[in-house]
């Protein structure tokens, strides 16, 4: 007790910070998908919604402590937040939910699946898993060409995907080749509508990492400072070649699976738990009480959050639409293969 | 010298490994074993930090390629047999092939698959997958019927931009022999005429070439001239040289070792039969294997798939439509 009191006393400086940064992220992504999530209602967004609430404190304080640039991140449906923490501008986000020609697939896909691999953010496809043999051939072509260093990958999973074969494989092949790759499991409870027990029969997930040879830790996944700081330990540990990390962090979605979905599935009981409570809610009240921001701070945060989101919005909906007959209908990079 | 269609293979990958730093194998038992067909027999050796053994783990495989192909490597990805594919057929298909589509990152990545029957290898280890692969738009599928073109094509896999599957035939790797590996060589994408005759057309490519060319000289004794296209790449399909070869023949029969249903015989029929009607002369025919998985016992195996034989029967039938 005594040791983690002084580590934290140690912290505090950096941690308010990491803190107050990762919070903003969080407020940022909430702003904006609940604005999304307005304007699905209004029957203005083709496709789906599917939203991070609930998640922005495990999701963002990944995101926020890998080094841009540098580290790899691939995130999946519920890292709105993690997605912003890592750079990823807001425009590209309203683009896509907008349908803008402009997006940074074109039109070509939609909603969460965007990205910018140039950057370290590689673009999701739908099939769960599937990213995380992704991040460990990145991460293996930058060993291969002796510019791995001291770089890390990190790939957000939910509890559900945990079961493909895709995750098995992939996790165990980073294992095997001792890559520092990160694999954050954000337990919510449910996939869709199925909850854990029909997922798997361990315990607890991350008592798997055992089995796979590789470290793991399970954390209170609505508590910001809890999620800074055990991601915090697994980002130094791969960084100094302890191979793959697993995070599972608990939690709850605050959400239906996507925004078409009222979760009738969710029990009343489970929602006003521990794991129902509201991540975003707790930090702001964790700022305030341990003064790394006062009250009115907290508050322009969220109005900064929410110019920049009508701001990132307005643009995107002034935007055009592609243009079927000037697109360039082709799935090849190569020229000789191009129509 | 004489060099196998296996060598020819072994050959191109250890040229592609010399020239570009970037091309690296991963495989099951590829690096210091050599492959389970010995294709990588001694890149190990040479080049121990770039020919690397995988764990059995298909689906890891391919994403790991299309992983380090946006870091700007070009990953060959052997699959211990065309078979096992099938479980890293979600990446290859819906990572690999959409990769360029969706985010404009090129994705240089060659998947090899050893393909095709020999005597006992059974419905697990005789699978042709072309036509899989060719459904989905942003692959290109090359099935090479020579020593040479497993040489020349190989290498121009490796250089591509998009991901291609190599079709490689297992029935060809130590039968079929050529006394050198080719200087100059045809594109990948362009058929090639490999006899040419005036009373049909055999549209064909990997081991059934061999089998529609020793029909072809069967019948050569009885005054009839057949022409034979290999199309070497499946896809694209080179259509004008398939088009040109009926235009002169007016009777077409497609050939493919896989399953009859869908597949290269039915699009380059169905592709004949809308794009070149009036060149026939006679309906359009196809011949595959019998529609059941691949047998095992050698007896069963010959009778299932096409064979000199059977090419011979169709094309006479065909001939005297
Ligand atoms: C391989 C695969 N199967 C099914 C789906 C459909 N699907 C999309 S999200 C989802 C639930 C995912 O649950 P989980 O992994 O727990 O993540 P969460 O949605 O709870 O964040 C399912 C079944 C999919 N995308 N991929």
């Amino acid at each position: 007790m005594a040791n983690s009191a002084n580590q934290n006393q140690k912290l505090n400086g950096k941690l308010s910070t990491i803190a107050v940064d990762t919070y903003r992220w969080m407020v940022l992504a909430r702003t904006f998908e609940d604005r999304i999530s307005n304007i699905y209602r209004a029957g203005k967004i083709v496709g789906g919604v599917y939203v991070g609430k609930g998640q922005e404190a495990f999701s963002a304080s990944l995101a926020s402590q890998l080094m841009k640039g540098q580290d790899i991140y691939s995130p999946l449906i519920r890292d709105m937040a993690g997605r912003a923490a890592f750079g990823e501008p807001l425009i590209d986000a309203a683009r896509t939910y907008l349908g803008s020609a402009q997006g940074p697939s074109v039109g070509r896909d939609g909603n969460v699946h965007r990205g910018n691999s140039q950057e370290g953010m590689p673009t999701m496809i739908s099939h769960l898993g599937a990213m995380i043999s992704v991040v460990c051939g990145m991460l293996f072509a930058r060993r291969l060409r002796k510019k791995l260093n001291t770089v890390v990958g990190a790939a957000c999973i939910g509890d559900g995907a945990t079961s493909t074969g895709a995750f098995h494989e992939a996790l165990n092949m980073a294992a095997v080749e001792k890559l520092p790759l990160i694999i954050s499991i954000a337990n919510n409870q449910f996939a869709y509508s199925t909850p854990t027990d029909r997922q798997f029969a361990c315990n607890e997930l991350v008592d798997r990492a055992a089995g796979y040879g590789v470290n793991g830790i399970n954390i209170n996944g609505t508590d910001l400072v809890e999620c800074i700081e055990g991601f915090e330990k697994v980002i130094s540990l791969a960084r100094a070649g302890d191979g793959p990390q697993i995070v599972v962090g608990n939690l709850l979605r605050l959400s239906g699976h996507g925004e078409h979905d009222d979760a009738p599935y969710v029990s009343n009981e489970m929602r006003s738990s521990d794991l129902g409570q509201d991540c975003l809610l707790k930090a702001k009240n964790k700022i305030i009480e341990e003064s790394w921001c006062t009250e009115n701070e907290c508050n322009e945060i969220q109005e900064q959050a929410t110019v920049e989101v009508n701001a990132a919005i307005a643009q995107a909906e002034s935007e055009k639409g592609p243009n079927p007959y000037s697109h360039d209908w082709n799935a090849y990079s190569s020229p000789s293969f191009r129509k | 010298m004489s060099i196998s269609y296996l060598e020819a293979i072994r050959e191109a990958q250890s040229l592609a490994l010399e020239n570009d730093e970037n091309v690296f194998i991963y495989g099951q038992d590829v690096g210091a074993f050599g492959g389970a067909f010995k294709a990588t027999k001694n890149l190990f050796q040479k080049y121990p930090d770039r020919v690397i053994d995988s764990p059995i783990s298909e689906d890891a495989m391919v994403g790991l390629a299309v992983g380090a192909a946006i870091e700007g490597m070009r990953p060959i990805i052997e699959m211990q047999f065309a078979d096992f594919s099938s479980v890293g057929f979600n990446q290859i298909v819906n990572q690999a092939a959409t990769l360029f589509w969706r985010t404009a990152v090129p994705c240089p990545i060659t998947i090899r698959l050893p393909s095709g029957g020999t005597p006992g290898s059974g419905p697990f280890h005789s699978q042709c997958m072309e036509t899989i692969y060719a459904h989905y738009p942003g692959t290109i599928v090359m099935t090479p019927a020579t020593v040479e073109d497993a040489y020349s094509m190989l290498l121009e896999a490796i250089a591509i931009d998009d991901p291609v599957i190599f079709c490689e035939h297992k029935y060809l790797y130590y039968h079929l022999k050529s006394d050198s590996l080719p200087k100059q060589t045809l594109p990948a994408k362009s058929a090639r005429i490999v006899r040419s005759g005036r009373h049909a057309t055999v549209v064909t490519y990997s081991a059934m070439l061999h089998e529609a060319l020793r029909a072809a000289d069967n019948m050569k004794n009885d005054g009839y001239e057949i022409e034979v296209v290999d199309l070497r790449c499946i896809k694209p399909i080179d259509m004008s040289t398939v088009l040109g070869s009926i235009a002169r023949t007016g009777r077409v029969l497609a050939i493919g070792e896989a399953f009859p249903w869908g597949g290269v015989t039915s699009e380059i029929i169905s592709r004949i039969s809308s794009e070149g009607f009036n060149l026939l002369d006679a309906p359009p025919v196809r011949l595959n294997s019998i529609d059941t998985p691949i047998p095992y016992h050698p007896d069963l195996w010959r009778y299932h798939r096409p064979t000199a034989s059977s090419v011979e029967e169709e094309l006479r039938k065909l001939i005297r439509e």
